[in-house]
């Protein structure tokens, strides 16, 4: 008696890729189920509007224009926080990372200002720079500045030894090697950080918005939560996944754009 | 040009004490001569080269470069066993680095890296990256990289000891009828000594712990086809004869383990 089984490849559940679709039929599906509760469930309006009353309230909003007003100072102000935040962060890293005084000197600085949440600062910053755009520019570049700053020296302390090594063979400049070795060798980390820090910088945008402004996404939030508009409020909502959504793809696709070397 | 490598030697200092690396050691490498040194692992080949790079400096001794025809650092080029191709650069401008830091004229820049890329025989690989290539042909790279400065001095480190041995074969010729163009004295480490009768003019045997010079072994045979038909027989010879020299330490060296 002699038995026979073919060799079947374990590996298999792998590779089993599921279809393209179901991503949008999951989403489908809760909006769906969503809507159909609040119309049928008797879910209160007012504790949780159904998608298209968000929709209809968001569309009334954009009508009237206060959308357009809010967004616009919300994105001004996390554009300039973000962008002066992330500048220094690269710059002050790529020069912790290279030289050893100045990682001696910024190094516990650094990692002594880091865990304090930049929230607890804002009293002190609007003490200092007032109640304007400044301060809340401000605290988001703060924001933004720790995880990029960290990530930067980190990118830079994990570059292979030997490239510089390769530069140095060539007789090299300094300024080169930080231009030529150092800065593209740290890029992939550098982005990192960057995406990091937009989350950041969303978070610190709509808390000083809330505590300090007039215009903005996070005071037309705050606003209409104290009118009960719930609507209008998850309007806000939305409009804040939307421009988390649109900064990370935006980080995306420049980092495709500046990292060409990489599958 | 002529480089002699004058009493050298280097300590290392370690948790256990200083650990005398190379000891004693008096070399020449004479105009277009191509130099192996060859030795059990551990006895200091590569931080020699290191040292004659100008990587790494030494604890006794000195390095000096004669005879140079004009009044200036010596150019050194330099190939790496891990090669070290910049990932962000494609093959041509991996080839351009050295000659960026040159103030070359922008002419004169493109006809050098176009004339060391057909010389390793990469056209029409100019925009790839590293990451597209084989181990044999980001060597080829390393190698066209560190010729396009047209150094004084070539020194390669193991350059092939990370491809498999049919592209390692095959690249060991390659690089003969390169050096055959372009002639520079060459200091080449490697730990197989087949290779090392392959290319050498004269191979050094170094002993270990500490790195001495244990024997200067003149190659008699043709540039060429060393290891084929009448040459064969004395090519077999010169490998014994390291062999014989590298064998004891090499045994010590399976048995310690390699501690660098």
């Amino acid at each position: 008696m002699s038995f026979q089984r073919q060799v079947q490849n374990q590996m298999a559940f792998m590779d089993h890729q599921p279809p393209t679709w179901i991503s949008a039929a999951a989403i489908t599906a809760i909006l769906l189920l969503w809507e159909f509760s609040c119309r049928v469930g008797g879910i209160s309006a007012l504790f949780l509007p159904s998608p298209t009353a968000i929709v209809a309230a968001g569309y009334e909003m954009l009508q009237s224009g206060e959308l357009l007003t809010n967004v616009a100072a919300s994105l001004l102000r996390i554009g300039l926080g973000f962008i002066t935040g992330s500048t220094v962060g690269i710059l002050l890293g790529l020069i912790l990372g290279f030289s050893s005084i100045a990682d001696a000197v910024g190094n516990p600085i650094v990692h002594a200002l880091y865990p304090v949440p930049k929230l607890a600062l804002l009293p002190l910053i609007i003490l200092w720079l007032g109640i304007g755009e400044l301060s809340k520019v401000t605290i988001i570049s703060l924001g933004v500045f720790f995880p990029v700053i960290i990530n930067t020296y980190s990118g830079v302390k994990n570059i292979d030894p030997l490239l510089i090594k390769v530069a140095v063979s060539f007789k090299t400049s300094r300024t080169n090697i930080i231009s030529k070795v150092i800065l593209p060798g740290a890029l992939p980390v550098i982005f990192a950080g960057l995406k990091l820090a937009a989350g950041t910088a969303l978070l610190l945008l709509v808390a000083a918005e809330m505590i300090a402004a007039k215009e903005g996404i996070g005071a037309m939030i705050l606003h209409y939560g104290d009118l009960m508009l719930t609507d209008k409020l998850m309007a806000g909502v939305v409009i804040l996944s939307l421009l988390g959504l649109v900064f990370n793809r935006s980080l995306h696709w420049l980092e495709r754009l500046v990292i060409t070397w990489k599958q | 040009m002529q480089v002699v490598i004058e009493n050298v030697g280097k300590k290392f200092q370690s948790s256990r004490g200083d650990v005398t690396a190379l000891e004693n050691i008096d070399l020449t490498i004479n105009e277009q001569e191509f130099v192996v040194l060859v030795g059990p692992s551990g006895c200091g080949k590569s931080t020699l080269l290191s040292m004659v790079g100008g990587l790494l400096s030494p604890t006794s001794g000195r390095i000096v470069v004669k005879d140079l025809i004009e009044d200036r650092d010596p150019l050194i080029g330099i190939v790496f066993q891990e090669i070290g191709l910049f990932p962000w650069r494609t093959v041509y401008e991996n080839i351009k680095f050295g000659l960026e830091e040159m103030n070359l004229a922008a002419g004169e820049v493109n006809k050098r890296v176009d004339h060391f890329i057909r010389l390793v025989g990469l056209n029409g690989f100019e925009p790839a990256y590293p990451h597209q290539l084989s181990g044999g042909m980001r060597q080829r790279v390393g190698i066209a990289r560190a010729l396009a400065i047209q150094p004084d001095l070539l020194l390669m480190d193991e350059p092939f000891s990370a491809l498999d041995a049919q592209s390692r074969t095959l690249m060991q010729e390659e690089l003969l009828r390169i050096w055959y163009q372009t002639k520079l004295s060459t200091l080449y480490v490697t730990h197989n000594i087949a290779e090392a009768i392959y290319l050498a003019d004269r191979v050094v045997v170094l002993s270990r712990r500490p790195g001495r010079i244990a024997s200067i072994i003149s190659i008699d045979l043709p540039k060429f086809d060393r290891d084929k038909g009448t040459n064969l027989f004395k090519f077999n010879s010169y490998c014994d004869q390291v062999w014989q020299l590298i064998r004891k330490d090499a045994q010590l060296a399976l048995e310690e383990g390699d501690e660098q």
